[in-house]
């Protein structure tokens, strides 16, 4: 368990830097881990995490395709987003925890 | 009469039809399972085929030789549920009430939804091995192979088994050592996932393994299409991968069945209480097996864990009372490493994989998360369990809850 300084607030980190408890999770926050990667967030991106952290409250699975499905973006849109490993890196600034699509 | 109605006569229905026959009045309960088709495959046999173990005659029975005496058996195609009025529609219009419905329509490979999958090299350069067909047709191209890029892919998560990928490269290691050309085929492991298997300490130990068999794992790949004339895969991020041959396990979704009743997320797994195994949106409604979107694997042994708590709990819908029994959703598999070796690996929602011995502490006979002929042995003793046992809702000798006893932590 790691703790770190976000927006002003003390957050509980699990070993790989996502939050514990999606709830402490704002915006703000948001902007600034994406900022330590020199990242930008836009309207967009937000409108993910916004679906990320919903499908995880209800209990239900996530996947890059189900992303892909949203309607907000397809998966190659994913990609251009949050480049890289996308779905790690959304579900990271998205303050929930680190997505296990394999079980 | 009152009537409980299951859909799908896989493994999860047809272990409900005989685990319910037996607990229901039959002057009082009428059971009816309904299947769009005739035959039951041992599906776990299907890995086994391209190299040559099995043959189609050992993966198939008749459905209707494990559904018991005072069970209907309709083989119709399904349109949909409608939950609100408790009513299934079948194909041809044919409306069946029923009391209590049990869900068990599984998951199958949707390899339309990749570009260039199924297309020119189907079948010819471009095999899956989680039909019959695909399995059969890689034993026919494998006969007489001389070697090239062999690439193993995994579309995307969930998928059937999660195991069963990293057995086919161990198998095709060893098949192709037998052979005498393992020189010339280099065989690659390709996966959306971080590494061999995204549990940690499994997929170190399984990952390990691979990198002794000489397999290389590209991870992080999340397949967009496959392009048949250069002969590459293509990922989303723009990476590429050749293959000679390319076996493929493709996106997986539920049945269309259930989406157009409504009941399921945007893959079709129909919307499940993990822990009781009924449906979020009908009390009446419960749920077996791959068809679900419970964040377990999609295997055999999962189904016969829960088989157990969706029988109790029916029992006490039906009699209503809460609901007693909860599903921790256990896992045990049994993983072909090749050579005659296995390995096996037991787990649930909160544990992971953890080594140690199975099912007696200290003794085994199979060891957790490592390499033994004992282990091999049980992968082959299953097939009779499976057919014998399993399907006819008989007590098997392992307990549905995973305990921690023999695993070290």
């Amino acid at each position: 368990m790691v703790q770190k300084e976000y927006a002003g607030k003390v957050i509980e980190l699990d070993d790989n830097g996502y939050f514990t408890n999606p709830d402490q999770w704002t915006k703000e926050m948001a902007k600034e881990m994406a900022k330590e990667n020199g990242e930008e967030l836009t309207d967009k991106h937000f409108e993910v995490l916004e679906f990320i952290r919903k499908k995880i409250k209800s209990g239900e699975s996530l996947t890059i395709r189900s992303i892909g499905k949203s309607g907000i973006t397809d998966i190659k849109g994913f990609y251009k987003l949050f480049p890289g490993a996308p779905l790690k890196k959304a579900t990271l600034y998205a303050g929930v925890s680190k997505p296990s699509s394999c079980v | 009469m009152k009537k409980l109605l299951i859909l799908g006569a896989g493994t999860g229905g047809t272990i409900m039809a005989n685990k319910m026959r037996k607990v229901l009045e039959r002057d009082e309960w009428e059971i009816t399972i309904i299947d769009q088709f005739k035959t039951h495959y041992y599906q776990p046999g299907f890995l086994f085929i391209p190299f040559g173990f099995y043959t189609k005659q050992d993966v198939i029975k008749s459905k209707s030789d494990f559904i018991p005496i005072g069970v209907n058996f309709i083989q119709s195609k399904i349109d949909k549920v409608d939950g609100d009025n408790n009513k299934v529609i079948l194909q041809d219009g044919e409306v069946l009430n029923y009391d209590f419905l049990v869900i068990s329509t599984g998951v199958r490979i949707v390899p339309e939804e990749t570009p260039g999958l199924k297309d020119k090299l189907w079948h010819k350069n471009v095999f899956d091995f989680y039909t019959i067909e695909g399995a059969m047709a890689l034993a026919e191209f494998f006969k007489t192979w001389k070697g090239g890029e062999l690439v193993l892919n995994i579309a995307d998560n969930p998928i059937k088994c999660p195991v069963a990928p990293l057995e086919f490269v161990m198998f095709a290691d060893a098949f192709f050592i037998d052979r005498g050309i393992r020189d010339k085929v280099n065989i690659t492991f390709v996966t959306p996932m971080e590494g061999a298997f995204t549990k940690p300490r499994a997929s170190k130990v399984l990952g390990g393994m691979l990198k002794e068999k000489n397999i290389n794992v590209v991870p992080d790949f999340y397949l967009e299409s496959v392009d048949n004339d250069k002969k590459v895969i293509r990922s989303y991020d723009e990476k590429e991968v050749p293959f000679d041959c390319l076996v493929t396990i493709p996106v997986h979704m539920g049945d269309s069945m259930v989406k157009r009743s409504g009941l399921g997320d945007d893959m079709n797994f129909v919307l499940t209480d993990k822990f009781h195994l009924n449906s979020t949106k009908f009390d009446n409604i419960f749920v077996i097996g791959d068809s679900a979107n419970l964040p377990t694997s999609k295997a055999g042994s999962v189904v016969h864990f829960a088989s157990e708590v969706v029988t109790e709990n029916l029992m006490c819908a039906i009699e209503g009372r809460p609901l007693t029994a909860k599903f921790d959703g256990h896992s045990n598999c049994y993983i072909e490493t090749g050579h005659g070796m296995g390995a096996l690996i037991d787990f649930n929602y909160d544990t992971e994989p953890l080594p140690g011995s199975f099912p007696f502490p200290g003794i085994g006979p199979f060891g957790l998360l490592k390499e033994t002929r004992m282990n091999h042995y049980g992968k082959l003793m299953f097939r009779w369990m499976y057919w014998h046992i399993l399907l006819k809702g008989k007590e098997m000798p392992i307990p549905s809850e995973m305990y921690m006893a023999g695993k070290e932590v």
